[in-house]
C-alpha cells in the first residue's frame, strides 16, 4: 500500500530511530527495567540515573535547572497539573485565571473545571492574526488574579506569541504565568529565565518522542507551587505521584536532546520547505494564510482555499495527511473554534487545511503536495456553486440561504 | 474517514457537473443549504412539455458525501417525471452510497433539492 505523504506533524510525529533505540534499552529483563524508585539495588539505581539524565536534556533545552520538571503523562496532564495546582494552590489570595480562547482542549476545558469550581475565567480573544498581544494580558489583569495561561505557538496556526513579553506582565502584577509549549519545544528556542516562565508544559511525541510522557516546568526561584492532582506515593517531589515509566522518560529525554542539538539546523531546513510550499500554492485566485506572516514556527502553515469545503479537500487530498479545520471532520457540525476566534467566517473556516512539515519532510514531498493541492482546488472548484457565483460577481454575504 | 468506493467515484468522475440556463421556463433551480453548515446544493433540471426531466446538471459546495449524493441524485432524476423525481427518498441516496449515520444529512440535503428544483419549474410553468 502507498501510504499518504505525512504532513500532519504538528498532530504527531514518528518516533525518531535513535529514541527507539535508546527506548529499547529500558525495557526487557537484559535491560535496564529496574523501577527507578527502588532504593535499596542496582536495578533501581540505574533506572533512577537514567531518568536524572533525562530530566537535564529536557532542562537543557529550555534553560531550567534539572530539579525544575516534574515528569506527567503528556501536556494534557501538565496542562491540567500546571492550571489546576497553581488555582487551587493560591485560591486564598483570588480565584480568577486569564487565558485565550485559542488555547488547546485541555487548557480551555481545564478552566471550563475551575469554572464549575467557583473561578472566574477570562478568555481573551486573538487578534486577526491569532496573537495574543502582551497588553490584552495587562488589560485583563486583576487584584484577584492568580494564574495567567498563554500557549507559546498555536497548534492550528502556528503563530508565535510574544511570551517573554507577557510573562514580564505577569512577573510586574505578582501573577503565575504558565505557557503550553507543545508545539514550540524544539522548533524555536526557549529560555524560561528570559521569558519569565513560571510554569511549562511539554509533549515528547510532538518532537519525535513517544507518545504517553510529558513534562512540566515548575520553577524554584522564585518558588512556584502547585496542588498535586495524581496522589500516591509522593514522586516528583510531591507533585506528581506514580512510577516513573524509565522507557518513556529516556525516550523523551533522548528527543529533547536531539531537537536542542539541531534546532538551528532543522528549523532553517523546515522554514525554507514552507515557504516552498506557500508559494506553491499562493499565487492561486482566493487563496489566504490563516495566522501571522512573520511570528510563526517553521513547521506549520494553515492555508484557507476559499470556495472550496475542507473535508471534500482533504478526501481530494487523500494522497496527503493533513488536518482540516472543517467540521465535517469533527464530530458537531461547528467549524475550527480557533479560526472562528480570529474572526474568520464560517465558510472560510470550513475551507481551511493545515500542513505541518517535519524531520522527515524532503523537497520532494512538498512538490507533490503542492501539485495535488493545485489539482484538487481545481477541480473542487469545478464544482462549486459558490465559485460559480463569486465568478459571477454575486457578493455570498448578502445571499438568503434555505439552510435547514 | 474512510470513503466508500462510490462516493470517491463520484468525486473522481462526477456525472453532470454544470449549469442550465435558470432563465428558461422549462429549467428549475434547487439552491439548498448554506456556507455556514459546510454544504450548499445547486440542482438544475430541464422539463420537457410531457413534465419529464431531460437534463440534470449540479454543483455542490460540501464534503465528498454531500457531493456524491447530489451527483447520484442528477442521475436519477434524468428521465424520470418531475411527480416521480419528487417521490426520492433520501434513505434510497443514503443506502445506495453506503452513508455512515454522521452523513445522512447530506442525502437529506439532496432530497431538499430536488424538492426544491420542482418546486421552482412548477412555480415557473403556473404563471
Amino acid at each position: 500500500m502507498n501510504l499518504p505523504i505525512y504532513l500532519d506533524y504538528a498532530s504527531t510525529t514518528p518516533v525518531d530511530p535513535a529514541v527507539a533505540d535508546k527506548m529499547m534499552q529500558f525495557l526487557t529483563p537484559t535491560g535496564q527495567f529496574g523501577n527507578p524508585a527502588s532504593r535499596s539495588h542496582v536495578f533501581g539505581w540505574q533506572a533512577e540515573a537514567a531518568v536524572e539524565d533525562a530530566r537535564t536534556d529536557v532542562a537543557t533545552l529550555i534553560g531550567a535547572d534539572p530539579r525544575e520538571i516534574v515528569w506527567t503523562s503528556g501536556a494534557t496532564e501538565a496542562n491540567n497539573l500546571a492550571i489546576k495546582g497553581c488555582a487551587h494552590f493560591n485560591q486564598r489570595k483570588g480565584k480568577h485565571v486569564i487565558t485565550s480562547k485559542i488555547e488547546h482542549k485541555a487548557v480551555l476545558d481545564t478552566c471550563r473545571q475551575l469554572e464549575r469550581e467557583g473561578w472566574e475565567v477570562t478568555y481573551l480573544e486573538p487578534d486577526s492574526n491569532g496573537l495574543i498581544q502582551p497588553q490584552m494580558v495587562a488589560d485583563a489583569i486583576r487584584q484577584d488574579t492568580t494564574v495567567v495561561s498563554i500557549m507559546h505557538v498555536n497548534n492550528e496556526l502556528g503563530t508565535l506569541n510574544d511570551i517573554a513579553a507577557i510573562g514580564a506582565i505577569c512577573r510586574e502584577n505578582k501573577v503565575f504565568f504558565h505557557v503550553d509549549a507543545a508545539q514550540s519545544a524544539g522548533k524555536t528556542p526557549i529560555d524560561v529565565e528570559a521569558m519569565n516562565v513560571d510554569m511549562m508544559s511539554f509533549s515528547a511525541h510532538k518532537i519525535y518522542g513517544p507518545k504517553g510522557i510529558g513534562a512540566l516546568f515548575v520553577r524554584r526561584k522564585p518558588r512556584v507551587r502547585i496542588e498535586a492532582q495524581m496522589h500516591g506515593g509522593g514522586h516528583e517531589r510531591g507533585m506528581r505521584s506514580g512510577t516513573l515509566p524509565t522507557h518513556q522518560i529516556v525516550g523523551m529525554g533522548e528527543a529533547f536532546k536531539l531537537g536542542f542539538e539541531n534546532l538551528a539546523e532543522e528549523s532553517a531546513r523546515i522554514e525554507a520547505l514552507r515557504t516552498r510550499l506557500w508559494e506553491g500554492v499562493s499565487d492561486m485566485e482566493e487563496v489566504h494564510l490563516n495566522g501571522s506572516e512573520d511570528q510563526h514556527v517553521p513547521g506549520i502553515v494553515n492555508i484557507s482555499f476559499a470556495f472550496v469545503e475542507g473535508e471534500s479537500l482533504i478526501m481530494a487530498l487523500r494522497d496527503l495527511a493533513v488536518s482540516s479545520g472543517s467540521a465535517c471532520t469533527s464530530a458537531s457540525l461547528e467549524p475550527s473554534y480557533v479560526l472562528r476566534a480570529l474572526g474568520l467566517n464560517d465558510e472560510m473556516a470550513h475551507s481551511s487545511i493545515r500542513f505541518s512539515i517535519g524531520r522527515y519532510t524532503t523537497e520532494q514531498d512538498i512538490d507533490d503536495a503542492i501539485a495535488k493541492v493545485r489539482h484538487a482546488v481545481e477541480k473542487l472548484r469545478e464544482l462549486s456553486p459558490l465559485w460559480d457565483m463569486f465568478k459571477d460577481g454575486v457578493d455570498l454575504d448578502t445571499v438568503e440561504w434555505a439552510a435547514h | 474517514m474512510a470513503y466508500s468506493d462510490k462516493v470517491i467515484d463520484h468525486y473522481e468522475n462526477p456525472r453532470n457537473v454544470g449549469k442550465l440556463d435558470d432563465s428558461s421556463k422549462n429549467v428549475g433551480t434547487g439552491m439548498v443549504g448554506a456556507p455556514a453548515c459546510g454544504d450548499v446544493m445547486r440542482l438544475q433540471i430541464k422539463v420537457n412539455d410531457d413534465g419529464i426531466i431531460e437534463d440534470a446538471k449540479f454543483k455542490t459546495y460540501g464534503c465528498g458525501s454531500a457531493i456524491a449524493s447530489s451527483s447520484l441524485l442528477t442521475e436519477w432524476v434524468k428521465g424520470k417525471s418531475i411527480d416521480d423525481a419528487e417521490q426520492i427518498k433520501n434513505t434510497e441516496i443514503a443506502e445506495e452510497l453506503a452513508l455512515p449515520p454522521v452523513k445522512i444529512h447530506c442525502s437529506v440535503l439532496a432530497e431538499d433539492a430536488i424538492k426544491a428544483a420542482v418546486r421552482d419549474v412548477r412555480e415557473k410553468q403556473d404563471s
